[in-house]
């Protein structure tokens, strides 16, 4: 006698506690293997990108702090970049050093929260996140001494940064980067090692590099499948052609390899730190009003700048008709086109596993809307 | 070896199961006699004699001291801090708002020989309601008028209280934060401990002498 079997689509999300945001899947289960995956995103869509071509460009830095709320300081960053070089300004150095410092401290945070959530996918309720989350505060501590804020940060503009860090900042920078460092030693001591984590991660969702390259995946998914490429050595801002850096790369290529690059390029990050505070000097954080007025006005045209985000290529397209804002603004955000493969990561895994991938693609659904 | 991952974690447990907790309860906690006698600066022993059944109530646990969350200078708090003495109506913070929810109405104040035609505030609102404290109205004020708060604890039940008014404004207490204030820092101005209530404590500048109108004001940034 047989049994009829028919496969059954499931509606996973919008509203569901591991989708990390408002993300919806139309998942289709033949018993516990998925056989097809249909995304459905937009429910936390602001129109940041509308919204920017009535707000000057000095106001747009507010609305990038919202697009990648766990890497707002990579995001203004990158805007700021953008604006730098459609108006042609030369920063100040101390400006610059100081936002390569707040950035690097920003990517840290950005992969604490990305590891803590993967194992909070993987099943181990609340203790590694929030022992990440913890870890996590003193960054978001060192971001209320530099600019006030915590997570909404703002602390970027045109030509370097709005003020000097104060005087408290550098000794609690100090005994940040040792408790930082003990706790990455901590978390590789709990988890790099764990069989349960070999057993659930190694093996799964395996991509090809050239699959990755093709759908223009990148950052620490695309270093995960042994594809040397990084922005800060390829085509390096700011100041990182001065520093030296070990790029992280893996060549699994699964879940694992992604969880151990991101765990690696927070020690590489913390290195990145201890070189800029060697190098900082003393001197304006940012140009003269006289040369970088508040109201920029930039000549008619076109620019697009990159880097090196938390999670892939964070760029900016920023088009001028010589107003005082932008005609068009285009943000290529990397959380969205890391998904591109998400289909074939999913299909011929089991359930089981389904949140464990997603968690892995480390995607935060305010940039993947916008 | 198999299962050497499940004592390795439990080691971890363990070692954070002695550690000080980095939560901090909010708005008050429970504090313990030596602890409260440590606060109020008193001797244990005195305070023991002087208020035995306090001291039970202490010991019982039925007494709290209010404790809050440890915050930096440059916290961008609600709680705008405003000198209208200094404002002059050049409503640089309205153009500079991202989202326009500052409203501000001039009329003409009067003339005076030395500085000129001057212009007098009659209405000034901000929508906290819709204020996302970025802090560009305040970076944006030339002569240090207005200033971001260090307090945030400004909940209510109608929407309409959010719009804060000259008034308000006026009769609030004045904590402000050093947020693009470099001269508080330089100062070494602690708005948590510090008392303010004149402008010139706080401000940039001094009140000029005639002569020195004629020149430009230094900016100091």
């Amino acid at each position: 006698m047989s049994i009829e079997t028919r496969p059954v689509t499931v509606n996973l999300g919008p509203q569901h506690p591991s989708t990390h945001g408002v993300f919806r899947m139309r998942v289709t289960f033949d018993g516990e293997e998925i056989v097809d995956v249909e995304p459905v995103f937009g429910y936390l869509h602001r129109g940041s990108e509308k919204l920017a071509e009535e707000r000057t460009y000095s106001q747009i830095v507010t609305l990038t702090d919202r697009m990648d709320y766990v890497s707002s300081m990579l995001n203004n960053q990158a805007y700021i970049l953008a604006v730098e070089k459609l108006c042609n300004i030369v920063p100040s150095p101390r400006g610059v050093w100081l936002r390569m410092i707040a950035s690097e401290l920003q990517r840290i945070a950005s992969h604490f929260v990305a590891t803590g959530f993967l194992l909070q996918d993987l099943g181990a309720l609340g203790t590694p996140l929030i022992y990440c989350m913890r870890e996590r505060e003193n960054i978001l501590d060192l971001f209320e001494m530099l600019c006030g804020a915590r997570i909404t940060n703002s602390y970027l503009r045109p030509g370097g940064v709005f003020m000097d860090a104060p005087e408290v900042f550098w000794p609690a920078l100090d005994r940040s980067l040792g408790d930082i460092e003990k706790s990455i030693d901590e978390i590789e001591e709990y988890l790099s090692g764990n069989e349960i984590i070999f057993s659930r991660t190694k093996g799964t969702a395996v991509l090809s590099s050239e699959s990755l390259v093709n759908a223009s995946i990148t950052g620490p998914m695309l270093r995960a499948s042994g594809v040397d490429w990084d922005l800060r050595h390829r085509n390096p801002y700011d100041y990182y052609s001065d520093i030296t850096f070990k790029r992280i790369l893996h060549t699994a290529s699964d879940n694992y390899a992604r969880y151990w690059v991101r765990v690696q390029e927070m020690r590489e990050s913390l290195k990145i730190i201890s070189q800029c505070i060697k190098n900082i000097e003393p001197g304006p954080v940012r140009p003269s009003f006289d040369d970088v007025p508040r109201l920029v006005r930039p000549e008619p045209g076109d620019s697009y700048a990159a880097i090196e985000g938390s999670k892939g290529e964070l760029g900016f397209y920023l088009v001028s008709d010589g107003g005082i804002s932008p005609y068009r603004m285009h943000v290529r955000a990397p959380s969205l086109i890391n998904l591109t493969l998400l289909r074939e990561m999913l299909v011929g895994e089991l359930f089981g596993d389904l949140f464990v991938i997603f968690g892995s693609v480390d995607l935060n659904m305010g940039e993947v809307d916008r | 070896m198999i299962g050497k991952g499940i004592p390795k974690g439990f080691i971890i447990t363990l070692k954070n199961f002695f550690r000080t907790p980095v939560t901090v309860q909010y708005p008050d906690r429970k504090v313990s006699l030596f602890e409260y006698a440590k606060i109020h600066k008193k001797n244990i022993f005195k305070l023991f004699f002087s208020q035995p059944m306090l001291s039970i109530k202490i010991s019982l646990g039925l007494i709290s001291v209010p404790s809050s969350v440890e915050q930096s200078q440059r916290f961008r708090g609600n709680e705008f801090t405003f000198f209208e003495e200094r404002c002059t109506v050049c409503a640089s913070c309205a153009k500079y708002c991202p989202l326009g929810i500052i409203e501000i109405v001039s009329v003409p104040g009067g003339f005076d020989a030395q500085e000129g035609e001057s212009y007098k505030l009659e209405v000034f609102d901000i929508d906290i309601g819709r204020c996302m404290f970025c802090g560009l109205c305040v970076e944006a004020c030339p002569y240090d008028a207005l200033h971001m708060g260090t307090k945030f604890e400004k909940s209510t039940y109608v929407r309409d209280n959010l719009i804060i008014t000259k008034e308000k404004l006026a009769e609030s207490e004045k904590s402000p934060s050093s947020f693009y204030r470099p001269q508080f820092e330089k100062k070494k101005f602690d708005p948590f401990k510090d008392n303010i209530d004149d402008h010139y404590k706080a401000g940039r500048h001094e009140k000029p002498e005639y002569k020195d109108l004629k020149k430009k004001w230094v900016d100091d940034r």
